[in-house]
């Protein structure tokens, strides 16, 4: 059997099968039921239209199943209703609105969503994660119970689904799934069917990001700065992809995080040199994410680029009125300090950043900042 | 999400409030402190949130490398002011918070009398994976 089409098909057919009503624990039994049928008849008697096919097979073992389990007879009422066609893009969109319910923990809703609407094994979920693959079958079940009996009979908030793709995008990847790949495949297929300048906006966003991350290690492993990295190697199909689409939605005029984000990376990637990055319009966009978001994370990011539109003495000002406490506070200051010519103060205050980073590759680069720092100016 | 390591130590932390050595609770008490950590364990397993855990045994070494051609010089066992791990657990919760929670559940396993350790855990976040967005 094709396992590419099974991996397309199953979270169609599922979302077939929620549509009309069937709990999404029961629905996905009767999916799986129905594909261990597929292994069995497909290759002898190949199907003209795989996803009926797979629909009706799973819709009747779901009625048998639902018909044979006395406790949930209520369903009864449910499944004597014909169901009448319903196109088919609805049903992926409810699966989105349903992984990503808001009762979920993020890490739940992530798992949920990857399985259901990715089609992806809880075995090759764990391996992304690297917990065992036991831990991550009952964080999908334990999803599962909670969103049963879910019904969508108000909009869903487009803006949680969107959270939890990018949540998938920013946990890298490992095992035998790339997760950024796989986030960017879920996007495209949401952006399909649902219409939301945002959607696009995050759409963008993971491309642009997406399209530089070769160049963003070096072959030791070590973190490369946007500065230093290669710009040769950057993807410039996926950017040029990326541009089209933020143009298309900035157009409609309804600014979004994601867009505004977007729009930053998009000016980074625009730029052949580092040197001739456009930091003035860069500190517009970092304006108007303040404005959308209010997120000390982005003042931040928003010093740096004051730092290199105007000069490192105007960064150090505008870092004056942000909380030293912040993550990241230290590594910002060191380099303002840096290219304000104070060598003494950068390389103590890398070596601070060094022991708050969250990451080892950030940790790694941060000390060699200091020890470049401090080999310059210690005694020889 | 996010890793953490749970340290259990059996010396080098700060003092427990119920510091009665474990050699002097009775069988039932030991009994009772394991299986409140095995249920922490399947607990965790059930919200999703468990990842490993690992008893060591007391008896480790320092271990250094003396030069070449010469064996490596060992350094134990420990004296008793010496920091001693007896084992670890690593969970992957959603928030910091959840994880200080956990340790502190983890702690309340019962000793001496059934009355609860207190014993202090040492809580040490994981580096994560590289973030996509650095910039």
């Amino acid at each position: 059997m094709d396992e590419a089409l099974v991996r397309v098909l199953t979270p169609q057919v599922l979302a077939v099968l929620v549509r009309r009503g069937a709990d999404f624990a029961a629905a996905e039994d009767a999916v799986q039921d129905a594909l261990v049928e597929a292994l069995r008849v497909w290759p002898a008697d190949p199907p003209r239209d795989p996803k009926g096919w797979l629909v009706t097979v799973a819709w009747r073992r779901f009625l048998d199943a639902t018909r044979a389990d006395v406790a949930r007879r209520r369903r009864e009422d449910l499944v004597d209703e014909e169901p009448g066609p319903v196109p088919d893009v609805d049903d992926t969109l409810r699966l989105y609105f349903l992984c990503a319910h808001p009762s979920l923990t993020p890490s739940s809703a992530v798992a949920l969503t990857l399985r259901a609407v990715g089609g992806l094994t809880t075995r090759q979920i764990a391996r992304a994660y690297l917990v065992p693959e036991a831990t991550m079958a009952q964080r999908i079940s334990r999803a599962k119970r909670t969103v049963s009996g879910v019904r969508f009979d108000r909009p869903a908030d487009v803006a949680t689904v969107l959270r939890v793709l990018y949540l998938v995008f920013n946990e890298g990847y490992s095992g035998d799934v790339d997760l950024a790949a796989e986030a960017i495949r879920l996007t495209r297929q949401l952006a399909a069917v649902v219409d939301h300048p945002e959607v696009a906006g995050l759409l963008a966003l993971m491309l642009l990001h997406h399209a530089r991350r070769d160049a963003r290690t070096a072959s030791d492993g070590s973190l490369v700065t946007l500065a230093d990295q290669d710009r040769g190697r950057w993807d410039t199909v996926m950017i040029a992809e990326g541009v089209v689409i933020l143009q298309a939605a900035l157009a409609r005029d309804r600014l979004g995080e994601f867009q505004a984000q977007a729009a930053v990376a998009a000016l980074h990637a625009d730029a052949p040199r580092a040197e001739e990055t456009d930091w003035v319009q860069i500190v517009e966009w970092y304006d108007e994410l303040v404005r959308l978001t209010d997120s000390p994370v982005v003042r931040l990011n928003r010093v740096v680029a004051v730092g290199e539109a105007d000069g490192p003495r105007a960064g150090l000002a505008a870092l004056a009125d942000l909380d030293p406490a912040l993550p990241r506070y230290p590594a910002v200051a060191a380099y303002l300090h840096e290219r304000d010519g104070d060598g003494t103060k950068a390389a103590r205050l890398y070596a601070e950043a060094a022991g708050r980073a969250p990451t080892l590759a950030e940790r790694d680069h941060l000390t060699r900042q200091a020890a470049r720092l401090n080999a310059r100016s210690g005694p020889t | 999400m996010a890793k953490y390591l749970l340290l259990k130590h059996y010396r080098g932390a700060p003092e427990a409030v119920n510091c009665v050595p474990m050699d002097q609770w009775t069988p039932e008490e030991i009994s009772a402190h394991i299986r409140y950590m095995e249920d922490f364990a399947d607990r965790l397993r059930e919200t999703g949130e468990y990842v490993d855990s690992q008893a060591l045994a007391p008896e480790g070494l320092f271990v250094r490398y003396d030069g070449e051609g010469r064996p490596p010089v060992t350094d134990g066992p420990f004296a008793e002011t010496k920091d001693l791990i007896a084992g670890w657990m690593v969970i992957d919760v959603d928030t910091r918070d959840r994880a200080i929670e956990l340790a502190g559940e983890l702690s309340a396993a019962p000793g001496a009398g059934g009355k609860p350790i207190h014993e202090w855990l040492e809580l040490r976040p994981f580096y994560g994976v590289p973030p996509t967005i650095t910039e």
